[in-house]
């Protein structure tokens, strides 16, 4: 497919809100539509519109078939209707135009026919147009419904016969339409679907038929879309023909790959006659499974019909194919265990976030994925109605009627059974179906263990020579010894480096590379939640099998007779095991991957491939089950294929083959060394990899004495394969991917300068936009390697060159900011010189043009010149600079205050980056500097969120990803965390602090609209904008980021500056901003938002030319990072993440800080010089102002002189392509939409409180509160912080008490002095930032239920908190108390990650808490009630201790808090545990972090010694 | 890296020196430099820089610096060797006499004190000499192209090993009787004793170097013969015109250049002077014109010669003083006053002094008019700064003295007939003009270090003969 620009559909993202409502009694009515659409309302926020006009993104609502209504149609139309569920509906989205739909018919009523149905009549589905939006409407199918039926079939066997019809009419029909026009929404005789591109209330409006009390239904599935694009697509609006689906899977490409791979096998099975068809015609019929023009959450839809229609249970399809995490640390039955173990060697996650609801007949179910990253709330009535939704309080039900309320946990299930008439819990359904078969039986005698072949081992070694031709054949420099080995080795950690990465992109430069260094890793952001590889570590797996995979349809013990690897890495005695395998029914052939170099190297080698492909398609017909594809010991004459283009040819021509799944694909090569190396061998085919010149290697390393003493060799070797497991983990986990079943062969990477050519033939999965050298470089660039290791074969002088590609070396990889280059710009700035700074410039575009940015190979096309004095002056320009992000703590105080005071003296703007700022700065200091960061950034961490934070900020910035190491976190270590530090990070001196990978708030689209609606109530007058990381597809993030209504977005380049980051992050994550910018710049003006949103870039921008580029791409603002740190004395040292930096800029070390010798002036003198530089381009182009310039890209060309650009066959033609060509819309900012922030409840709360604040007078408000009332107190938080600054009002000034159900994060920056009572339940993120203010949260004296065992609170409660108090009288969600670093909470029962990276507070737990307590908490205590005795199963106990609580002052402390706690909620739990204190006081333990536990231990025995004096 | 903090505030390594009493006794060197595992311990103190300022602009040849420090610092000497011989021809000259751009550049002398590499430098060479690690390295193959190398100065010498080592057949021309050039015939033994230079020529040799010396091409073979001999001619002769003093009565006798008398006491110490006759300093009052390095060493040979009294003068300004260990003009090379061993042996030294006159009763020079100027800022008529002096009124002195010696510096090549005849053009300044890579205007000429760049220091002229080497290396697709 040609593609003009950058955007590709495939990158659209959708979440969204989802919900049910069943009688469990089932007993079908209309008033369960009613109440479904009710619930469809309101989770509207939760969906997104794109400006005015009320497109929305789509939804539906999924019920039973309406029984009644058809028959009163058929009446009407005296037509005959079978009875009620034998006969079969199917709604139809059909093309407008009578000739096609008659077309169309005709060939639905033959197949009919066919298939042996009668076509009963078809149905115009009475809809109103009207209400749609121009654009909805314009797109509108025509909709009918058909209705058939198959003689006597009823229930399960129609339901399959309809199934098979669908495909026959969707295999005639598709080809012929785009989905747009043909599809059908749903086929069933259990179920329709009413679905269409809405927002929430046009739904009902829309379809009459929802209307009619006739329409009845026991249950009703409702689902609110958030795409990121605006395009309409009536056919993606959910719920699907069975599931609804909040979240997205991550794993897509690599299931619906492995998903066609498997087609093969499920045909082959044997035709087993059946009532009315075999199932061979079945699964004909059927093929393909997915419709790959569907969203990831239709293509699993797609495969759990075919599951369940292929005999297999609901609840059973599911649990295949969203397994709960089942590693030792789970409390599960070793049945249960068994089963996912069993059933891995079958299917692989389907991974991501998710909350599914499914449906079979009149099973109504819902789970979540095993990280529990979308949440679900649910309710059970007196008189059995059951509704489950993304938000609790979404129906209005007196909490007297309530019996029963809840959340489903990660990885659990909740089914409605109306059948039975009872709801079945996660044990019971997961109990039944893991013995409904002798899994464990099954499992444990077929499974094959690499360590069970037993084979005597036997050490390898390559002789020293050998060594070093093998070293020269695989291209290993210094670097990859003594840094990447070596560190590997040595600490089982990947080396970490500091700032950012300035070497060119792999095809752009002129040495040699691996074919790994053409791809870059895809990492999550906005849509989906990166994992915590290390505190999450637990619902991670590197378990995986190879081997043959049997029938997916069916089930036999064999089906498990394949290779278990605890992890993908092989050891070379692993391998030989593999080799030598004698196990009857398993087979291990080696093919030999190596070619010959002669005239026509690239033909060579794509001969040599493509045997490779044959002789393995060959091994596989033949029985083998496992082929190794190996470079070990090359004969004369015999250049290495690179092993990965080896592994993904023969992957993907298997998987055409419809034979990838029959043999396990291992890599054995000497080429691997580097985490990334295996993640990408991994990622694009292999099964496991064998690295085994990088053991020989550690093995040379530790014989010269090179590898630290005190390593042994085997510890060293088992370091490297720790080392290699936890990189993998991370590289997974950036994508949100738990497992390395679902990363294996996922392909979920960008390339980036290969052929289009070679993509297509070698790595059709892998996006590629800006074509690049082929097949012939790849032969000539190995051959290259051969003839150097050949001429180099004896030479006893040679030792391991470094290549500079870490560290500078001349001659080596060139670096943009180069020696020269420092010291020219530190000496322009000091001298206050432009002659010296255009040298400089001069120095960065020789550097720079020799191929190290994108940018380079770009030219200005000439326009008409203006003069110089007609261009918009220096001064205005500055105010678009910033300065890029960084907190103090990775800066040294100087360097921060300098960069602040600089910028703002500049007008410009300096980013407090992550971690608060110290109130000093907020005024003008005595000296006249003005040293407040402007723009203040909210990042995971939070540290130093606080309201008065948010309202001495211009501009509020959420850190979603950076560009050094996007997707992950980042770790302040204690030694760093001084006492000032401490103070406005709001933590303790010397407590380490963790940043996690994720916002704990937005693990969606929906949540980051919802964390900007906090922060607009936080601080009104500030603008928000969203810092995003370049990555294929940041576009259609930024759309939805758009749609959230941001005001600007911020697009990084992957090679932004970093404190600490592991190398394959700084190397191999992320794109250059060249391609995101212009990606996002197409895309948002595709969808007309670019003029709603201004657009800021960064990344490495060194000089006026590069901010002429950016702007012409369409970037209105500009970042400077590195640059600003030079410019104050940086010298690019890269120690950073030492802490020894010696020239005061980033360390902490009070010594190495009086070293520093920046200056305001140099950042002034540096912006004025890079604007002027600026302007003199401006006018030679003839742009007077860079507004007139902002998205003009046709300003730009390819550089057709540069030979590289041809030498390379490099095609910017798609980053170039203007991109309001067909769609006429603004380019640029025009101006900012209404942003509706003033939720009426709280504007009521502020008009009745206003006076009491402003005489700090004692004050009450009380009203009913419902989810759609969202961050309530955020805004009154905001008036006390302008007024009183960070110290707010006495305790309980304010008092507001609400009844009902709180809207997502309330209480979100409560100041001091508000206290915030809700009589009822809260949503997600209650107290979210918390600054001082009192919540508590308590159910009504009149529910029917016990509050001890009631889910009250949603996830993430008090998520970086800082001080003020919470009590909740019931049970809260995941991650209570996450990154709370000085709050105090009382709760009687929460989730999974309780109190996670806590860095102070206190949080007491009067109840069962889930796993994984205590994760990444370095600082605050926590006492848990330990009634079982096995809390310490569930603690992660990493960081913390578990003491019992025998201090005087720990006991007196808790009993206060309870005591407290009853006295804010009236709690019966806590009453009963003050009434028995003595006896419950011994059942609590005390949780305390190591670090935190050592720097608080003199103060706690100081005040317990007063306790003993006082006694 | 090692720990920061105290490592960062240790001084450099140095070398202890001989008693100036005992030193001026004689012409050995008399250093003393520190032993091995002073140099492991003053290799970790190297912060392995991301960007190292010593390796990309200090060095003139890129050592390996940041490499050859962790390698000594973990022990492995003979890495750190390899890697050290890998950008440097002759360690163990430049370990000597390196004034050591990388330690000013070194970002430890931002704030503090530098590695010592010069020291680290001079350990490992010497250290591989005494382990046998350094044997000659003959090619494998030859390739059959004759190339001739004018001139055995420290240019020509590595210019020569990198074309040997890839095949070519070198021969070197020398007009003295014993090659080394400058190495040899200009810096006193007491910096470098000769032995050393012979110690390298061996090698060369036995790698099938052939050496013709007494031989001054031009002259004694014709630039014609040359040319049919030779594939390739590489000129490395050196910049050999002296800048003289504009002076009334420089004719006057006991007037001479620095590098006569230098050579002079060279020659007559290795008994290759032929009766020539030498000049001495012995009971005289010298005056030194020039204080640069050679000026300096100068100033050494007439203490070891016996001078009466020394004087030297040098036209600018005097430097500031700077005792502080960093360098104030870090990364580049600090204009500070510096105190070389051989001041601090003897001499008197004064800034902004101008000779204008010598004269004297007899043929031989009395006095040395002189007088004081001062410095002033001014723009070329480019619009360019530039420096510019005028005489201070009344400031004129004299000095009385016996032997005058002129070190001012070299203008360029000497414009022979060897050149001219092979057509090589000159630049402005009149040296050997090349593409930067060493080719020169004729084909298949070549030309390297100070005759093509003017004068400048050993490690750059090493580094030139090297670049030229790879020049034609790539030129005849070796």
């Amino acid at each position: 497919m040609e593609h003009k620009t950058l955007y590709r559909k495939s990158y659209e993202h959708d979440n969204c809100g989802v919900g049910f409502i069943a009688d469990i009694n089932n007993i079908q009515s209309h008033e369960i539509i009613t109440k479904g659409l009710i619930i469809l309302e309101k989770l509207e926020h939760r969906g997104a519109s794109a400006g005015a006009e009320k497109v929305g993104d789509g939804a539906g609502i999924m019920s039973a078939i309406p029984h009644e209504l058809f028959s009163e149609y058929a009446l009407s139309s005296s037509i005959n209707l079978p009875s009620r569920g034998s006969y079969g509906v199917g709604m139809f989205f059909l093309p407008s135009g009578k000739e096609h739909i008659k077309n169309i018919k005709y060939d639905i009523e033959a197949s009919v026919s066919a298939e042996g149905g009668e076509l009963l009549f078809w149905r115009d589905v009475p809809v109103d147009p009207s209400v749609l939006s121009e654009t909805a409407r314009k797109s509108m199918p025509v909709i009918k419904q058909l209705f058939v039926s198959f003689g006597k079939l009823k229930g399960e066997a129609l339901e399959k016969k309809l199934y098979m019809l669908r495909r026959k009419i969707e295999k005639k029909i598709t080809p012929q339409f785009p989905i747009d026009q043909f599809y059908i929404p749903s086929f069933s005789s259990f179920s329709i679907v009413y679905k269409g591109l809405f927002v929430a209330p046009q739904v009902s409006k829309f379809y009459s038929d929802l209307n009619n009390p006739l329409f009845k239904s026991a249950f009703a599935v409702v689902h609110q879309r958030y795409s990121t694009n605006t395009f309409p697509s009536w056919p993606l609006a959910q719920p699907f023909r069975y599931v609804a689906h909040n979240g997205e899977i991550n794993t897509i490409h690599g299931n619906v790959d492995r998903m066609k791979a498997r087609e093969k096998s499920i045909l082959t099975t044997a035709a087993r006659p059946d009532s009315s068809f075999s199932e061979e015609e079945f699964c004909r019929a059927v093929m393909p499974v997915i419709n790959e023009d569907l969203s990831d959450s239709g293509c699993f839809d797609n495969v759990y019909e075919l599951l369940v229609h292929s005999g297999r249970s609901p609840e059973h399809s599911i649990m295949m194919m969203v397994p709960e995490p089942f590693s030792p640390e789970y409390h599960i039955s070793q049945d249960r265990r068994a089963f996912y173990q069993y059933h891995a060697a079958l299917m692989e996650p389907w991974d991501g976030p998710a909350a599914l609801v499914f449906t079979y007949g009149n099973k109504i179910g819902a789970t979540l994925d095993r990280n529990g990253l979308r949440p679900a709330r649910w309710c059970i009535t007196r008189d059995n109605l059951m509704v489950l939704a993304s938000e609790a309080g979404v129906i209005e039900i007196d909490e007297e009627d309530i019996r029963e309320k809840g959340r489903l946990s990660p990885g659990r299930m909740i089914i409605a059974d109306l059948d039975k008439k009872r709801i079945l819990s996660d044990n019971e359904i997961k109990a039944v179906i893991s013995r409904q078969k002798p899994y464990r039986k099954w499992f444990n005698e077929n499974l094959l263990e690499l360590k069970n072949l037993f084979q005597p081992p036997e050490s390898s070694i390559i002789e020293e020579v050998d060594i070093s031709y093998l070293t020269d054949m695989f291209g290993y420099t210094d670097e990859d010894l003594k840094v990447t080995l070596k560190t590997m080795a040595e600490t089982a950690q990947e080396p970490v480096i500091s700032m950012g990465n300035d070497t060119p992109l792999a095809v752009l430069s002129e040495k040699p590379q691996l074919m790994y260094n053409y791809f870059k890793q895809h990492f999550a952001q906005v849509t989906n939640p990166p994992i915590d590889p290390l505190r999450e570590r637990i619902v991670m797996s590197l378990m995986g099998f190879i081997g043959r995979e049997h029938n997916l349809l069916t089930e036999t013990p064999e089906h498990c007779r394949q290779i278990k690897l605890d992890h993908p890495v092989l050891t070379n005695d692993d391998i030989r095991k593999l080799i030598e395998i004698e196990i009857e029914g398993q087979r291990t052939e080696v093919l030999k991957a190596f070619f010959y170099p002669s005239e026509d190297n690239g033909i060579q080698l794509e001969n040599a491939v493509r045997k490779l492909c044959e002789k393995a398609e060959n091994l596989i017909d033949n029985g083998t089950t496992f082929v190794v594809l190996s470079d070990k010991n090359p004969e004369p004459g015999q250049v290495p294929v690179p092993p990965l283009l080896a592994v993904s040819a023969v992957h993907n021509y298997l998987s055409r083959q419809r034979k990838r799944h029959l043999a396990g694909l291992v890599v054995e090569t000497g080429e691997a060394r580097e985490v990334f190396h295996f993640a990408t061998l991994l990622n694009l085919g292999a099964s496991a990899v064998n690295p085994y010149l990088a053991f020989e290697l550690i093995n040379y390393l530790k014989n010269r004495g090179m590898i630290d003493p005190s390593v042994k060799t085997d510890i060293a070797f088992e370091n490297y394969i720790n080392a290699v497991k936890k990189g993998l983990l991370k590289i997974m986990s950036k994508m949100g991917i738990s497992t390395i079943r679902s990363f294996r062969g996922g392909g979920i990477l960008e390339a980036v300068g290969l052929s289009e050519e070679l993509i297509k033939k070698y790595f059709p999965s892998v996006v590629s936009r800006i074509n690049g050298i082929g097949i012939n470089d790849i032969a000539e660039t190995a051959v290259e390697r051969y003839k150097k290791a050949e001429s180099g074969r004896g030479d006893e002088n040679r030792f391991f060159v470094n290549s500079g590609n870490l560290h500078y070396r001349r001659g080596g990889e060139k670096h943009l900011m180069s020696p020269e280059a420092i010291v020219l710009l530190q000496r322009a700035v000091r001298e206050n010189d432009y002659s010296l700074y255009k040298k400089y410039a001069e120095e960065i575009e020789k550097n720079s043009g020799s191929l190290n940015t994108i940018r380079s190979l770009f030219r200005f096309r000439k326009g008409i010149p203006v003069h110089l004095d007609e261009v918009e002056p220096v001064s205005s320009i500055v105010k678009r600079f910033v300065s890029s992000a960084m907190s103090m703590g990775s800066l040294s105080r100087e360097a921060h205050y300098t960069l602040a005071s600089g910028m703002n003296r500049l007008g410009g703007m300096s980013n407090s980056g992550e971690g608060g700022e110290d109130e000093d700065r907020y005024r003008i200091s005595e000296d006249g500097s003005d040293y407040r960061s402007h723009v203040k950034q909210i990042a995971s961490g939070r540290f130093g969120v606080t309201s008065s934070y948010l309202v001495n900020a211009d501009e509020l910035q959420i850190k979603i990803a950076q560009g050094a190491k996007p997707g992950e976190g980042g770790q302040l270590p204690g030694y760093k965390v001084n006492s000032i530090i401490a103070r406005i990070r709001c933590s303790t001196p010397g407590v380490t602090l963790i940043s996690p990978p994720p916002h704990h708030d937005i693990y969606s689209i929906e949540d980051l609209s919802q964390l900007i609606y906090d922060l607009r109530n936080g601080n009104p007058s500030a603008r928000i904008s969203v810092k995003l990381v370049s990555e294929a597809g940041v576009g259609t993030v930024a759309a939805g980021v758009a749609k959230a209504g941001a005001d600007m977005i911020l697009i990084s380049g992957h090679d932004g500056g970093t404190g600490a980051a592991p190398v394959s992050s700084v190397k191999y994550a992320g794109l250059p901003w060249e391609l995101g910018l212009a990606e996002t710049q197409q895309t948002l003006v595709r969808n007309n938002l670019r003029g709603s949103v201004r657009i800021q870039v960064d990344g490495q921008l060194r000089t006026g030319r590069d901010i002429a580029v950016a702007a012409l791409l369409g970037g209105e603002e500009f970042g400077f990072g590195t640059v600003s740190l030079v410019c104050i004395g940086c010298i690019m040292m890269r120690k950073c993440h030492d802490n020894g930096c010696p020239v005061g800029v980033a360390t902490q070390d009070p010594e190495l800080r009086k070293r520093f010798r920046g200056k305001p002036e140099h950042i002034i003198n540096y912006m004025m010089f890079t604007a002027m530089h600026l302007r003199e381009i401006m006018a030679s182009l003839g742009y007077r102002t860079l507004d007139e310039m902002t998205g003009r890209c046709e300003s730009l060309e390819t550089d057709t002189d540069n030979i590289a650009v041809s030498r390379k066959n490099l095609d910017f033609s798609a980053i170039l392509a203007p991109s309001d060509g067909e769609f006429k819309n603004p380019v640029r900012f025009i101006s900012s939409p209404a942003n509706e922030c003033r939720d009426e409840l709280e504007s009521r709360m502020i008009k009745a409180l206003r006076g009491n604040i402003e005489k700090k007078a004692e004050g009450n408000f009380s009203a009913d509160i419902r989810n759609i009332n969202r961050s309530i107190g955020a805004r009154l938080s905001s008036v006390i912080s302008v007024m009183y600054g960070s110290e707010g009002l006495p305790e309980k000034t304010l008092n507001a008490l609400f009844r009902g159900t709180a809207g997502q994060s309330f209480g979100a920056f409560l100041a001091p002095g508000i206290c915030l009572k809700v009589e009822g339940e809260v949503n997600d993120y209650p107290g979210k930032g918390l600054s001082g203010g009192i919540i508590s949260v308590y159910p009504s004296s009149r529910a029917g239920y016990s509050a001890g065992r009631n889910v009250i609170a949603g996830n993430a409660v008090l998520y970086g908190a800082t001080s003020g108090k919470a009590f909740f009288s019931g049970i809260a969600g995941e991650r209570f108390c996450v990154r709370n670093s000085g709050a105090t909470a009382v709760v009687e029962g929460i989730g999974d990650h309780g109190c996670e990276y806590m860095t102070g507070g206190t949080a007491v737990v009067l109840g069962r808490t889930g796993n994984n307590f205590a994760a990444g908490m370095s600082g605050g205590i926590a006492y848990v009630l330990d009634r079982d005795q096995l809390f310490d199963t569930r603690c992660n106990l990493e960081m913390v201790n578990i003491e019992p609580v025998i201090m005087m002052r720990d006991r007196d402390e808790l009993e206060k808090l309870i005591r407290e706690h009853v006295e804010m909620t009236g709690s019966e739990t806590g009453k009963g545990i003050l009434e028995m204190w003595d006896e419950m006081w011994p059942l609590f333990v005390k949780v305390v972090p190591f670090e935190y536990g050592s720097i608080m231990k003199d103060v706690w025995e100081e005040e317990e010694k007063r306790y003993e004096y006082a006694r | 890296m090692q720990d920061k903090g105290s490592l960062l505030e240790k001084n450099k390594v140095k070398a202890v020196y001989q008693q100036v009493e005992e030193r001026i006794t004689h012409y050995r060197e008399f250093a003393e430099y520190p032993d091995e595992n002073r140099i492991e311990e003053e290799c970790s103190r190297c912060m392995d820089c991301g960007t190292p300022f010593c390796h990309s602009l200090g060095c003139p040849l890129g050592s390996l610096i940041p490499e050859i420090n962790s390698a000594v610092a973990r022990g492995d000497w003979k890495d750190a060797f390899l890697r050290l011989s890998a950008r440097n021809n002759f360690p163990e000259i430049t370990g000597r006499l390196c004034p050591a751009l990388c330690e000013a550049s070194c970002s430890l002398s931002i704030s503090g004190s530098p590695v010592s590499f010069r020291n680290v430098e001079y350990r490992i060479v010497e250290k591989a000499f005494s382990e046998n690690w350094i044997k000659p390295l003959p090619p494998e193959t030859e390739n059959g192209i004759k190339a001739a190398v004018i001139g055995s100065g420290p240019a020509g010498l590595a210019a020569a090993q990198q074309l040997r080592r890839k095949g070519f057949s070198v021969t070197v021309f020398e007009k003295e009787k014993q090659p080394g050039g400058l190495l040899r015939y200009g810096i006193p033994s007491f910096k470098l004793e000769k032995w050393i230079i012979d110690r390298r020529i061996e090698i060369l040799e036995k790698e099938g170097i052939v050496f013709e010396t007494e031989v001054n091409v031009g002259e004694d073979i014709s630039p014609a013969y040359l040319r049919r001999s030779f594939d390739v001619i590489l000129m490395t002769q050196g910049s050999s015109v002296p800048r003289d003093v504009n002076a009334l009565g420089r004719g006057l006798e006991n007037i001479c250049f620095a590098m006569d008398y230098l050579s002079g006491i060279s020659k007559s110490l290795s008994g290759e002077d032929d009766g020539e006759k030498l000049i001495s300093a012995e009971g005289k009052k010298v005056l030194v014109i020039g204080g640069g390095d050679t000026g300096s060493d100068c100033v050494g040979s007439a203490v070891r010669q016996g001078a009466d009294s020394i004087w030297q003068y040098e036209i600018m300004d005097e430097p500031a003083e700077w005792n502080d260990a960093s360098n104030p003009a870090w990364p580049y090379w600090p204009v500070i006053k510096r105190v070389s061993t051989s001041h601090e042996e003897g001499g008197v030294r004064d800034w902004g002094v101008e000779v204008y006159q010598f004269s004297g009763r007899d043929i031989a020079v009395e006095k040395a008019w002189c007088r004081r100027i001062e410095w002033y800022s001014d723009f070329s008529r480019d619009g360019s700064p530039v420096r510019k002096y005028r005489t201070v009124p009344g400031s004129e002195f004299q000095l009385d003295v016996d032997l005058v010696i002129i070190s001012a510096g070299f203008l360029h090549v000497e414009q022979s007939r060897l050149l001219n005849s092979l057509k090589v053009k000159y630049d402005r300044k009149g040296n050997i003009k090349t593409d930067g890579k060493g080719r020169t205007s004729a084909e298949n000429i070549y030309a390297a270090g100070d005759s093509s760049t003017g004068p400048s220091l050993v490690a750059r002229a090493m580094n030139s003969g090297r670049i030229a080497a790879e020049s034609v290396i790539a030129d005849f697709g070796v």
